[in-house]
C-alpha cells in the first residue's frame, strides 16, 4: 500500500502540468486547463475508447441499412405489385398510373409513418426512463396514450365524428396528463418514483373516465372510440407526417445536445447538480419534448403500445449507457421494430387489416419478459 | 486563494441543521468534517457547491461569491463526489469524461480525451476504460468516481464518505489517493468521514459539528480526546502506534 502512495507522490507531477494554477482574478476566472500542445495528441486509451465508438457506429450504421433494406421491402408488399424499379420510376417522377398512385397516397404515407412514430416513440420512451431513472417509464407509464384515449373518445361521443376533432382532443388529452403530473412535480417538488406513481394513478382516472363516456355512447360512436385505440399507421396524410417528422426531430436534436446531461442524470442528481446540471429544468424541458412528440404520435396514430418502452432496452443491451450512442440507437431499433411490425401485419393479414398497435403488443411483452430474464445492463 | 465559508444557515422545512457554520481552508489542505450521524456533515458539503441552497452565509472561494456564479460556473471550481452514485452501465472512460461537461461545448474536445487519459493512466484505471462502472469492486468504482471529480480540473474537492463501503486496504487507498492528489497539485479537499482514525491519519484540519453548529476547529497536533468525547459522547484515548496517531474508544 505504502508503495502504492510513495508511486502516486512520485508520479504525482504528471499530473500536474494540465492544471493551471487558475487564481480568481484570472480573465476566464475558472481553472481552465493549459496542456502543453504535444499532450494534445490523442494517447493509447483515448484511441482504444474512440474505436470502441467506432464500432458501436458500424453496428447503428448496418442497423439504418436493414431499416432501409426493410423500407424497400415494405413498399413491394400488398395487393398492388409493386418493384424496386416501379418505385425508383416512381420517385424520379417518370411513371403515372395505378402504381404511382399507389406508391404516393398509401405504400410511402404508411412506411414513412411507422418509420417516425417508431422513431419518436422510442426517444420519447429513452428520455422519459433517463430522465426519471426508471426502466418501466414509457409514454405510458405517465399516461399520455391514456389522456389522448380520453380526448378521443370525447370526440367521438359529445362532437361526433370529425376526425380534426378526434386528433385534436387526442392530443388535448395527451398534453393534459403531462401537465397535470408536471404541475404536481414542481408545485410538490416530487422524486421520480412519486412521478411515476402519480403518472400510473392518472392512466387509471383517464381509463375509468374513458369507460364512463364509451357506457354512455351509441353503438357506432362506442365502435369508433374502441377502433380509435388501435394503434395504427395508415391514418396520417403527408401534412401530418410532416408535423410530426418536424417534432419528432426538434425533441431528437434537443436530446442529442443535452446527451451529458441525461448521462450525468443517470448517475444520480446530486452528482448531475454536482457536475452543472439544472436538474429541475432539464428534466422539465426533457419531459415536454417527450409528451409532445407522444402525445402527436398518439393523436395521429392512436395508442402504440411496447415500441416505447422496449427500444431503449435493446439499444442499452447493444451499447450500454452512453447518450450519445444511445440516443440515435433507440431511434433506429425503434423505427426498425415498427416497420418490421407494420409489415409482418401486412403480409399476415393482406393490405390494411391487421393494426400495428396489436402486433407491437403482441411482440412486445415477450420480447420485454425476454430482456428481463436475460437480464438488462 | 483560500475557501472561506461563512455563517452557512440551512433548514430543511424550518427545522434547522446548520446554523451559523464557518470556516476557511488553504490551498494544499484536506479539511475533514465529523460528526454523529445526521449532525449535517452531508447538508454542509451540499450548502458548499450550492447542490443545496443556505438560507443565510456565503461561501467564497478567493474572491468569488459563488452564490453569484451559475452552476457550471461552480462545477468547473468544485468537484464533488456523493456519498451514494447510482449503479450506472456507463463505462469507466465515459464516467470520467462525464467530469468534462462542465468544460465541454456541444462536442468533446481534444483537451477532454487527454485530461481523462491522464488521469486514468495515473490512477492506474487505464485497464479497466471500456468496463463498465456497474460491473467494478467498490473500490475501483470509488476512485472512478473521484477521477471524475478531478476531471471538472476543480480547485476545491468536496467528498461525502468516500471510505464507507470500502474493505481496510481500499480506505487507506483512497484516502491516500485524495491526500497525495490535494499536495501535489495544491487543491483544496473537504470530506465528510465518519471513521476518526482515517481522518486523523490523512487530514490536516478536523472541523466538528455538534447540534447544528461548529462545535471544534482544530488541527492535526491539537486534537484532544476532550473534544472527541465532547462530540462523540464516549469517552476515547489518542494514542501512537507505529507512527500513526489512533483514536480508541474506552
Amino acid at each position: 500500500m505504502c508503495a502504492f502512495v510513495a508511486f502516486l507522490f512520485v508520479e504525482g507531477p504528471i499530473l500536474k502540468p494540465s492544471w493551471n494554477e487558475g487564481n480568481a482574478g484570472s480573465k476566464t476566472g475558472s481553472c481552465c486547463l493549459a496542456l502543453p500542445s504535444d499532450t494534445a495528441k490523442l494517447g493509447v486509451v483515448t484511441q482504444s475508447f474512440l474505436s470502441y465508438v467506432r464500432r458501436k457506429r458500424t453496428l447503428m450504421l448496418s442497423l439504418v441499412g436493414l431499416t432501409a433494406f426493410m423500407a424497400l421491402v415494405a413498399v413491394t408488399q400488398g395487393a398492388y405489385d409493386i418493384t424496386p424499379g416501379h418505385l425508383l420510376r416512381v420517385l424520379s417522377g417518370a411513371a403515372v398510373g395505378p402504381a404511382d398512385i399507389v406508391i404516393w397516397k398509401i405504400r410511402l404515407p404508411r412506411i414513412i409513418s411507422a418509420i417516425v412514430v417508431g422513431w419518436g416513440l422510442s426517444i420519447s420512451g429513452l428520455s422519459i426512463q433517463s430522465l426519471l431513472k426508471n426502466p418501466l417509464g414509457s409514454p405510458s407509464t405517465l399516461g399520455i396514450s391514456q389522456g389522448a384515449a380520453f380526448g378521443a373518445a370525447s370526440a367521438i361521443v359529445l362532437l361526433g365524428k370529425q376526425m380534426v376533432s378526434v386528433t385534436v382532443f387526442a392530443f388535448a388529452g395527451a398534453m393534459g396528463a403531462t401537465a397535470v403530473i408536471m404541475v404536481l412535480a414542481s408545485l410538490r417538488r416530487l422524486s421520480p418514483e412519486a412521478i411515476i406513481l402519480s403518472g400510473v394513478a392518472l392512466s387509471s382516472l383517464f381509463a375509468s373516465a374513458t369507460v364512463l363516456i364509451q357506457y354512455l355512447a351509441s353503438d357506432t360512436q362506442l365502435a369508433m372510440a374502441v377502433f380509435w385505440t388501435f394503434g395504427d399507421v395508415t391514418r396520417a396524410s403527408w401534412p401530418e407526417i410532416g408535423l410530426l417528422t418536424g417534432a419528432v426531430a426538434v425533441a431528437s436534436i434537443f436530446l442529442v445536445c443535452r446527451r451529458w446531461d441525461l448521462n450525468a442524470l443517470a448517475t444520480g442528481e446530486d452528482t448531475a447538480r454536482g457536475l452543472g446540471v439544472n436538474v429541475g429544468r432539464m428534466r422539465l424541458a426533457g419531459m415536454l419534448a417527450a409528451a409532445l412528440v407522444a402525445a402527436l404520435a398518439t393523436a395521429f396514430h392512436g395508442v402504440i403500445a411496447f415500441v416505447g418502452l422496449i427500444a431503449p432496452h435493446i439499444a442499452r443491451r447493444l451499447v450500454g449507457s452512453d447518450h450519445g450512442l444511445l440516443i440515435p440507437l433507440s431511434a433506429i431499433i425503434g423505427a426498425l421494430l415498427m416497420l418490421s411490425a407494420d409489415t409482418l401485419g401486412r403480409t399476415l393479414m393482406g393490405s390494411g387489416a391487421l393494426p400495428v398497435g396489436i402486433i407491437t403488443s403482441f411482440m412486445g411483452a415477450p420480447m420485454f419478459l425476454y430482456l428481463l430474464v436475460r437480464g438488462y445492463r | 486563494m483560500i475557501l472561506s465559508v461563512n455563517d452557512i444557515r440551512f433548514s430543511y422545512n424550518s427545522h434547522p441543521v446548520l446554523d451559523a457554520v464557518s470556516f476557511s481552508l488553504e490551498k494544499g489542505r484536506v479539511l475533514a468534517i465529523l460528526g454523529v450521524n445526521g449532525a449535517g456533515k452531508s447538508t454542509l458539503l451540499k450548502c458548499l457547491n450550492r447542490i443545496l441552497k443556505p438560507q443565510a452565509g456565503s461561501v467564497l472561494l478567493g474572491e468569488k461569491d459563488l452564490s453569484l456564479l451559475p452552476r457550471k460556473a461552480i462545477a468547473r471550481r468544485m468537484g464533488y463526489v456523493p456519498q451514494h452514485h447510482a449503479q450506472s452501465a456507463i463505462s469507466v472512460f465515459e464516467a470520467v469524461l462525464l467530469g468534462r461537461r462542465p468544460h465541454m461545448g456541444l462536442t468533446v474536445g481534444k483537451t477532454d480525451y487527454a485530461v481523462v487519459e491522464q488521469l486514468l493512466e495515473s490512477m492506474g484505471l487505464a485497464a479497466l476504460a471500456l468496463r463498465p462502472v456497474s460491473d467494478l469492486s467498490g473500490g475501483e468504482a470509488q476512485k472512478v468516481m473521484i477521477a471524475r471529480a478531478l476531471a471538472q480540473s476543480p480547485q476545491v474537492l468536496l467528498l461525502d464518505e468516500p471510505t464507507s463501503n470500502l474493505d481496510l486496504k481500499n480506505k487507506i487507498a483512497v484516502m491516500g489517493l485524495i491526500r497525495t492528489v490535494v499536495s501535489s497539485q495544491r487543491l483544496m479537499a473537504v470530506v465528510a468521514i465518519h471513521d476518526l482514525n482515517l481522518a486523523v491519519r490523512f487530514a490536516d484540519h478536523f472541523l466538528f459539528i455538534k447540534n447544528h453548529q461548529v462545535h471544534g476547529l482544530c488541527s492535526r497536533h491539537d486534537l484532544d480526546a476532550d473534544l472527541i468525547e465532547a462530540v462523540y459522547g464516549l469517552a476515547v484515548r489518542v494514542e501512537e502506534i507505529a507512527g500513526h496517531r489512533v483514536i480508541v474508544p474506552l
